[in-house]
């Protein structure tokens, strides 16, 4: 299945583009998608830490990803 | 009451406060975040502030319910800044308006914490010779 990545702040520098399609397995997790990230993308491994939002709301590494989804790749946050 | 706002203009205290003003209050709690002039001797240029919106509105909305139901408050404010921002800027703005000032302060203490911990709204600084992601890399 191909699904849409929305990339922020230093994300969207590592990516070079605010929005990415990539293609998983059927029935793949977040999980699954953070080490195919982290394999296309290692500079992502040296951030202090990064989170998944699926739908607006950060998802567990368990979750199935579906080809709808809004996924985001959130860096460590900053606002304030 | 909620009064949630992601703005690319800028923040008007005074609005602000007119908005959380309650006659069942007795006292008033503003945090106000402006732009520092340095990090670290560093002098800062300009930050660059962005959002992922949605799920940024939908996290403060939980900051401010989550603050309600945990402090006797009436209204809760949270309004944050985007865009590029200089020097004394304010870039957010929380208010608090309580019967009693015990609640407002911590209530609005609370709002501020947690907003720099799950808000998605990143910041760039810029300095006069780089710039960098706060808080991208440990």
């Amino acid at each position: 299945m191909e699904i849409r990545l929305l990339a922020f702040g230093i994300v969207k520098e590592i990516f070079k583009v605010n929005l990415m399609e990539i293609s998983l397995p059927e029935g793949s997790t977040v999980d699954v998608l953070r080490k195919n990230l982290e394999h296309e993308f290692p500079a992502i491994k040296r951030l202090s830490t990064y989170m998944i939002a699926v739908n607006n709301e950060y998802a567990a590494e368990d979750v199935i990803l579906k080809a709808q989804d809004e996924i985001a790749i959130i860096p460590p946050v900053s606002g304030g | 009451m909620t009064d949630l706002k992601i703005s690319s203009e800028p923040l008007d205290i005074i609005s602000c406060i007119g908005k959380v003003k309650n006659l069942q209050c007795g006292g008033m709690d503003i945090f106000i975040g402006t732009i520092r002039n340095k990090t670290k001797e560093k002098k800062v240029v300009r930050l660059e502030y962005e959002a992922y919106e949605p799920m940024a509105l939908k996290e403060m909305k939980k900051i401010a319910e989550y603050a309600l139901q945990l402090w006797p408050v009436e209204n809760i404010l949270i309004h944050h800044r985007v865009g590029v921002l200089k020097t004394g800027d304010i870039a957010v703005i929380v208010a608090v308006c309580a019967p009693h000032r015990e609640a407002a302060f911590d209530a609005c203490r609370y709002a501020i914490d947690t907003l720099k911990k799950t808000v998605p709204i990143w910041k760039k600084e810029v300095f006069e010779d780089g710039e960098e992601w706060v808080a991208a890399h440990a």
